[in-house]
């Protein structure tokens, strides 16, 4: 694992990790669920914020500030989701626009985190195993609970409402929980960019890092776990990769093509890089096409 | 009294312009139910055009209605190509597909404008060229009523005018209200609906166009992210006056105007973007069609 | 003639229930009762309110004014989902079946308000996890042999040919275990001999989920054959109730449904 000891890749791979649960947690909402929201940057800023915080002033435990980021931000998830769900598609977004940029604004405002100077001196701990472990419990949780009648529960609020209903689920419920797991997530992920990053400023959980998200959920493939993880690393990376060309052009052109990307993407492949199928989907299709 | 007056005539001024834009946002979901984040970059692109326009005729330093009007006639018109080139482009091949898919290349073109316009024009904030000089009106005690407020409210209440003309008494304005009720019934009656919509772009980009000129004018730093903020606040005001609903944008941008003039006049300016999403969020909860707005029951 | 049915519990209690849209007056002052093991027809002309009336009976809509009460209790109070968990189910006269999904993931999804492992169980698959998902999975292949889908259980409900995805929608209705059935238009788009043979099997159905059945039928003459009542709905007013005898010879519903009188058409 010699890589691992060069700091800027293992930055990055660090950085794909926490965007991967960024994704997959997104992904039960708007890929399972069927609900539209473009706000989990500031869910993620709730947990990165608190979880800073508490390491800074308290020096509690890693794991507990973690933890406590997630639920905190699991809680602003209910706090949002349980009035707002009343409204559908658009109307849903806007409301999660709106929640996302009122959190950045209100952490402008807040001098006890620095506001808008950012803050500066938190406690450095995660890193590597730390994210890939809390990448891998969200993977397990959010696949597993996809396998159960919880999980059908979710698709079928997504597929028809009003037949959802009909069949006896409290699509209210359901959506809440959607809303609460995946924030409880996001928050997990903010407190892990938190404490490896060392330093927040709110502009990192502007209007542009929800939609970052959204994108790898709409790329990987709406409702493919697989999806999400693969588009996350993409979107991760892909900056990264166009550096040199940067380099040599002297000329910026990353978010161009980023942006470029994403259009010729929406319009050849609409339904994303994996639609809604999984790896074990994949698999089973290349084992019956060569048996 | 007089503070409170002056904050009204800035509210109104603002408002204005938020106007301008919010009918393009509000346009365009009225007929096909997409959030265009595009367009406000079309109106980052209308403020560009107007500088190299000004610059082109040489007229930059020229102030008077002539140059103003010109100005604003070019870059309307090339706010429409702009516009026409992104439906065509980018939106039309998606009809159909999920809403996701086209909120998402929606995006893709707003950042596409965004960064390609940092390349092309330039990263660092441009002096907007001295198209009108700006002159006291009145000046009664502390309140000032300026030449670009009066001209900002003419304008919009012009191109105002002009829309409400088209949408309520030319036979494209009855086409257009027919897709915007239901483009397959309206396809149906042989209405060439891409047409339809192709014109909605130009008119709403052309409305953008006048918009950018204007700020160009009043805030005369212009830069290609120019459009983010004010877009997404502009959209908030065809939320809050309900969308898809022209009257009702611009209520809801006189709305936003004025709200947020107070609320940066009586020291709270640090709060002022967080305001237009707080208003947004207690409409959408206790009236989620906004104010004129008609809500859509599902048939079961 | 209630066969097969000993205690005769009201189910439906419906009185007086009216619906306004605007000015329209949807439904006026529908009042009736079905008692459990009935199956009902109800029947009427295009726009006459039945679909409105299934949408008051499953919670969907609220009525303007009467009471509906089910075993006793208001439903006015309930939500469509507390409704369907109470034991109405229903199908929709313009077919809402989770499409992207696969048959047997739309039958199990009824069959979702009969578990009782939680979220957390799901995780390590507890073994009440286990023994619940394999009662539904059982449950579920059962119910497809009815209509001979169980073939296609790993299919996408959307993919079905139409006629399969209207008997797949009374599977999923039936797997909610419901005291009554409400059937909005079973039969539409189906040739005579298939709809024939539907409502065969939904007379057997009836008697052995000892279910009740309330159905929506466009064309009388289906009806007739199997309903014991039929209850006409014309511009919102139940106009004539009874067997199949008595409504063809009561002249409003002729009226209704040709324009006319039987007399003066012949005349």
């Amino acid at each position: 694992m010699d890589f691992l000891f060069n700091e800027y890749i293992l930055s990055m791979i660090v950085y794909c990790g926490v965007n991967i649960i960024l994704a997959v947690s997104l992904n039960l909402v708007n890929g399972f669920t069927g609900q539209f929201s473009i706000g989990h940057a500031g869910f993620m800023a709730i947990g990165a914020y608190l979880s800073a915080y508490l390491g800074m002033n308290f020096h509690t435990p890693f794991i507990l500030n973690t933890i406590l980021g997630g639920l905190a931000s699991a809680a602003a998830g209910y706090a949002v989701g349980l009035p707002s769900l009343r409204l559908k598609g658009d109307y849903l977004a806007i409301v999660t626009l709106g929640f996302g940029e009122i959190i950045r604004v209100v952490l402008l405002n807040i001098d006890a985190v620095g506001g808008a100077r950012g803050m500066y001196g938190i406690p450095k701990d995660g890193g590597f195993f730390w994210t890939y472990g809390w990448a891998v419990a969200t993977i397990f949780i959010i696949s597993q609970l996809m396998r159960s009648t919880h999980g059908r529960a979710f698709l079928a609020v997504r597929e028809d409402e009003i037949a959802a209903e009909a069949m006896g689920i409290n699509t209210t419920k359901y959506k809440v929980r959607a809303f609460v797991i995946s924030s409880f997530f996001a928050g997990i992920a903010g407190a892990l960019f938190a404490h490896y990053l060392c330093y927040l400023n709110p502009s990192s959980f502007g209007f542009m890092k929800s939609i970052d998200v959204v994108v790898m959920v709409v790329l990987g493939g709406m409702g493919s776990i697989t999806g999400s993880v693969i588009a996350a690393c993409i979107i991760t990376l892909l900056p990264e990769a166009l550096r040199p060309l940067q380099e040599i052009t002297k000329i910026d052109f990353r978010m161009v093509i980023y942006s470029l990307t994403l259009i010729i993407l929406m319009l050849t492949r609409p339904k994303g890089l994996f639609g809604n199928l999984e790896l074990s989907d994949l698999w089973k299709k290349y084992v019956k096409r060569h048996s | 009294m007089e503070e409170f007056i002056q904050h009204l005539i800035n509210g109104l001024s603002l408002g204005s312009i938020y106007a301008l834009i919010a009918l393009g946002y509000t346009m365009v979901y009225g007929i096909l139910q997409l959030i265009n984040f595009a367009h406000s970059d079309v109106y980052m692109m209308g403020a560009f055009i107007g500088l190299y326009s000004s610059r082109f005729l040489g007229i930059q330093e020229k102030p008077g209605l002539l140059s103003f009007i010109s100005v604003l006639f070019i870059s309307m018109v090339g706010c429409s190509i702009v516009g026409f080139l992104i439906e065509r482009l980018a939106y039309r091949p998606l009809r159909g597909a999920p809403k996701l898919n086209a909120l998402i290349t929606a995006i893709g073109v707003s950042l596409f404008l965004q960064y390609s316009g940092q390349i092309v024009f330039g990263a660092t904030p441009q002096s907007f060229p001295n198209i009108l000089e700006d002159a006291d009106l009145l000046a009664l005690g502390g309140v000032h009523l300026t030449l670009f407020d009066v001209t900002i409210f003419m304008t919009t209440l012009s191109l105002m005018l002009i829309l409400r003309y088209i949408i309520n008494s030319t036979k494209l304005g009855k086409a257009m209200r027919a897709v915007s009720y239901n483009g397959q019934w309206a396809s149906l009656m042989g209405i060439p609906v891409n047409k339809i919509i192709s014109m909605t772009f130009i008119i709403g980009s052309a409305l953008a166009a006048a918009g950018g000129i204007l700020v160009g004018m009043k805030y005369p730093k212009i830069e290609p992210l120019m459009g983010t903020m004010i877009g997404l606040k502009a959209f908030v005001a065809a939320v809050l006056g309900g969308i898809g609903n022209i009257s009702g944008a611009v209520l809801g941008a006189m709305i936003m105007g004025i709200a947020e003039e107070f609320v940066v006049g009586y020291g709270a300016s640090t709060y002022r973007d967080a305001l237009a999403f707080g208003i947004l969020i207690l409409i959408l909860l206790f009236r989620p069609a906004g104010i004129l707005g008609k809500l859509n029951v599902e048939k079961v | 003639m209630l066969n097969g049915t000993h205690n005769k519990e009201v189910l439906i209690d419906a009185d007086k229930v009216t619906i306004k849209f605007g000015g329209l007056t949807a439904v006026s002052e529908f009042t009736n009762k079905i008692v459990s093991g009935e199956l009902v027809g109800l029947i009427g002309p295009n726009g006459a309110g039945k679909t409105t009336l299934f949408n008051m009976l499953t919670g969907v809509y609220k009525p303007t004014s009467g009471v509906i009460k089910f075993c006793g209790t208001d439903t006015l109070k309930f939500k469509p989902y507390e409704l369907s968990q109470k034991g109405i189910s229903r199908t929709f006269q313009n077919i809402r079946l989770f499409k992207e999904l696969s048959v047997l993931d739309n039958i199990r999804i009824a069959a979702h308000q009969h578990t009782s492992y939680s979220m957390v169980e799901s995780l390590f698959k507890s073994p009440r996890m286990r023994r619940e998902e394999n009662k539904i999975k059982d449950m579920a292949f059962d119910l497809l042999k009815i209509f001979k889908l169980q073939e296609r259980a790993y299919e996408e409900a959307g993919s079905l040919p139409y006629g399969q995805q209207r008997r797949l929608e009374i599977l999923r209705a039936l797997a909610t275990e419901p005291k009554i059935m409400m059937l909005d238009e079973p039969a539409a788009g189906m040739n005579h001999s298939e709809t024939h043979e539907l409502m065969e099997t939904i007379h057997k159905i009836r008697d052995q989920f000892k279910v009740t059945i309330l159905l929506i039928e466009h064309d009388m003459k289906l009806v007739m054959g199997i309903c014991e009542r039929i209850l006409v709905l014309d511009h919102g007013v139940l106009i004539c109730e009874g067997d199949a005898k008595t409504v063809q010879k009561n002249p409003e519903v002729i009226k209704a449904y040709l324009g006319a009188s039987y007399e003066e058409i012949i005349c």
